[in-house]
């Protein structure tokens, strides 16, 4: 068996939550050995880290690829390169496609295809209900069996209180997870900011921020009536937050996550009608994402996600009403996240723990952990290397990213899935 | 101070002392209208194309007429009766545009900055927000500018209410950002559900209540209620509505006792207005507002030109060599 050393690194271990100089010893794909130091022998190849940062790979959690239905947006294997230039190895991938990923056929045809053309490592989330309509359920056990980790109804949240109660219900006996997104639908409808001063001095139709309260404290109370686990995929919002809090004290099985823009830009970004920067759930104030990155660091937000969204250009140039809401965000994350590790508000190994360790637990994965036996998915970066983000460079077959001319730090270096270099110089 | 704008997209772009220069200039051309003088011919030779992607009929007739007057190719386009809706996007609008050589472009759009979109998108050519979404509607807070200047003789130090659809308005709003430019004092008035969220922080008072909000005003300006969309959404009626909120005389005894009244048009008398109160001409401006609404676009159109002729020269200079250098 091939055994690779990859000596004179920084390991960041989120399980230890510790972080200082070592060595790792590959062999098999997976992780044979974690070292303070070099150890003896000979190995087949060598990898001189040069001080960097060598962490588990980053799974991202709510990546939207456009396959099956917008492949002109982003294919699998687009994706799958971005993804390995931004050290994500693994990408759990939403539903919401054209048409939606709701049937086990259409989850076994994409496992087939990012088997064939995608560099990392891919697992769907299903549909919850049929054709995301929110009005009957999705074949859960047909699609889990098939290979789905989770299911959710991606951007849409079930308005229908009893569909949810119902899948929720039939969710627990299957053991299965279900993805939220806590917008109260009424109040977001039509809306491309949230509620404030500045949404209406640019005169653009605003939800208020307590739509994602209620959709949340919803479908909170609906997962602790019927026993089962929820995923809030993205909570961006302070009194959110508490509430997220209340349910965790209360020992709900729930964690919650937040995408990277929404604890690095806030609502003024959009000034000047700035379409790269329209999202779903819209941008928040400064007060809301300092709360989202107080919850990342003490742990109550359990994940960071990218929740990248390709958009072509025709759909994003076009007033910032009607434009397409989303942003790429595959190989932002790692060097927009090192944004806080550098400003002081998360240590590295926090950061890991939100972006490898949390999301690979809450889905059953074995990855996200630095230890012998742990898959060799592997980031290995310079956390300290400043750029310029020229979003032509970008892998993604859309660009539209929020971070085009940001000044940013961190570059990966190279990336591992199952001890298979994907990116970076040959070993 | 010069007037400094390539476009005119919105008050929040101006300085004071651009919209006094722009004011007084309007006001030499609203005197000679009314002297029966002629205009000039501030832009002879120019064309200006009126593209309305919303219908309007008195703001599209106002910025006809202001052109013609001051002697410009003027030519309208509208979203009924051209290819504007024929999902074109607007981008390629303003190419197509650009190959037809405009020199001004007025434009009305239903969302909220897409005459800017547009103005970054055209080249050569000074464009001019005629209403965007619910953002801004430069020329008529600027008419009413001048309107409340013919009246009160100032435009600071005054107590001005604003009452009604004060969140579907982007006549609110530019007319909240130019009073508060000009140092006067605004109080808003309409119930919760026509106030748009976090009004109080851009220097407005609010008031729930129309004897409270009009109390001492120096100028009562109505907005109009769209009332295809209020009926039990926002107000649970229109006689509810009239009420609480329509402009009565009753009402109007709490303001000031020389208060001018203002509307933008078109009125729905009995909703927001009694039309008593519309067609009392010791009291009511609204005509006056209409009459300006020609000098303020002629003298907006007339400073934009200025602005592209000199830029158009220094243009061409640059194609010179450097004799000297």
């Amino acid at each position: 068996m091939v055994r690779t050393l990859i000596r004179d690194v920084r390991l960041v271990d989120p399980e230890a939550g510790r972080e200082g100089p070592g060595a790792l010893v590959l062999e098999g794909g997976r992780i044979a050995a974690v070292l303070p130091a070099p150890p003896e022998g000979t190995f087949d190849a060598t990898v001189e880290g040069e001080g960097h940062v060598l962490a588990p790979g980053i799974v991202d959690w709510g990546v939207k690829i456009g396959e099956p239905g917008e492949r002109h947006r982003e294919s699998l294997r687009t994706a799958g390169l971005a993804a390995a230039a931004g050290g994500v190895t693994t990408l759990v991938t939403r539903p919401d496609t054209e048409p939606a990923l709701d049937r086990p056929e259409a989850v076994e045809w994409l496992l087939r295809r990012a088997a064939e053309g995608c560099p990392v490592r891919l697992h769907p989330m299903a549909a919850l209900t049929k054709g995301r309509e929110g009005r009957e359920m999705a074949e859960m056990g047909f699609l889990r069996d098939a290979g789905a980790v989770a299911f959710t109804d991606a951007d849409r949240l079930v308005a229908d209180s009893r569909v949810m109660a119902r899948a929720l219900a039939y969710a627990r006996g299957l053991g299965a997870l279900v993805g939220t997104h806590g917008q109260d639908p009424w109040l977001s409808t039509g809306a491309s900011a949230t509620s404030g001063p500045f949404a209406t001095l640019l005169g653009l139709p605003s939800a208020p921020p307590v739509a994602e309260r209620i959709g949340l404290e919803r479908d909170l109370a609906l997962a602790e009536a019927a026993g089962a686990a929820l995923h809030a995929h993205q909570v961006t919002t302070a009194p959110a937050l508490e509430a997220l809090a209340r349910a965790k004290a209360r020992g709900l099985d729930v964690t919650a996550g937040v995408s990277i823009h929404h604890v690095t830009l806030n609502e003024l970004d959009i000034g000047g009608y700035r379409t790269f920067f329209k999202l779903v759930p819209p941008l928040r104030a400064e007060t809301d994402r300092e709360a989202a990155v107080e919850a990342l660091a003490s742990g109550l937000l359990d994940v960071l996600c990218s929740w990248h969204s390709p958009q072509d250009e025709e759909s994003k140039r076009l007033p910032f009403e009607a434009a397409a809401p989303g942003a790429v965000g595959l190989e932002t994350l790692l060097p927009a996240a090192l944004r806080l590790v550098h400003a002081g508000r998360l240590s590295l190994p926090v950061l890991f723990r939100a972006l490898s360790l949390n999301p690979s637990r809450r889905l059953g994965l074995p990855t996200g952990r630095l230890a012998a036996g742990a898959p060799a998915d592997l980031v290995l970066f310079d956390p300290d290397r400043p750029f310029v983000l020229d979003r032509a460079t970008l892998r993604s077959k859309s660009r539209n990213t929020p971070f085009d001319g940001a000044r940013l730090q961190g570059r990966v270096r190279a990336t591992w899935v199952g001890g298979r270099q994907v990116f970076g110089d040959a070993p | 101070m010069p007037f400094r704008q390539t476009h005119l997209l919105g008050i929040a772009d101006l300085q004071p002392a651009e919209i006094t220069t722009l004011l007084d200039l309007a006001e030499t051309y609203a005197e000679r209208a009314r002297r029966g003088l002629p205009a000039g011919d501030a832009l002879e030779g120019l064309t200006q194309i009126n593209l309305f992607f919303e219908p309007s009929t008195r703001t599209q007739a106002s910025f006809e007429l202001a052109g013609r007057r001051l002697g410009a190719a003027v030519t309208s386009m509208s979203a009924e009766s051209t290819s504007l809706r024929k999902g074109e996007t607007l981008i390629d609008t303003a190419l197509t545009l650009n190959a037809m050589r405009p020199d001004l472009l007025v434009v009305r759009h239903p969302m909220s900055g897409a005459v800017a979109l547009l103005a970054e998108k055209v080249a050569n050519c000074a464009v001019l927000n005629a209403g965007d979404g619910r953002h801004e509607h430069p020329t008529q807070a600027l008419l009413d500018a001048l309107t409340i200047r013919r009246a009160k003789g100032r435009l600071h130090r005054l107590s001005v209410a604003i009452c009604g659809d004060i969140a579907h308005s982007r006549v609110a709003r530019s007319n909240i950002l130019l009073l508060n430019r000009m140092e006067s004092r605004i109080r808003l008035v309409a119930p919760p559900t026509l106030l748009p969220p976090g009004i109080a922080d851009l220097g407005c008072e609010v008031f729930h209540d129309m004897a409270e909000g009009l109390r001492g005003a120096d100028v009562v300006m109505m907005l109009r209620l769209q009332r295809e969309r209020m009926e039990g959404a926002f107000v649970p009626s229109e006689r509810e509505y009239f009420h609480r909120y329509g402009l009565d005389a009753a009402k109007l005894a709490h303001a000031a006792p020389d208060a001018i009244v203002m509307h933008p048009g078109p009125m729905n008398r009995g909703v927001e207005i009694d039309g008593a109160i519309a067609d009392d001409l010791t009291r009511s401006v609204i005509q006056t507002q209409v009459e300006m609404g020609v000098a303020v676009r002629m003298a907006a159109m007339d400073l934009l030109a200025r602005n592209l002729r000199a830029a158009r020269g220094r243009a061409a200079l640059g194609d010179i060599p450097d004799l000297f250098g």
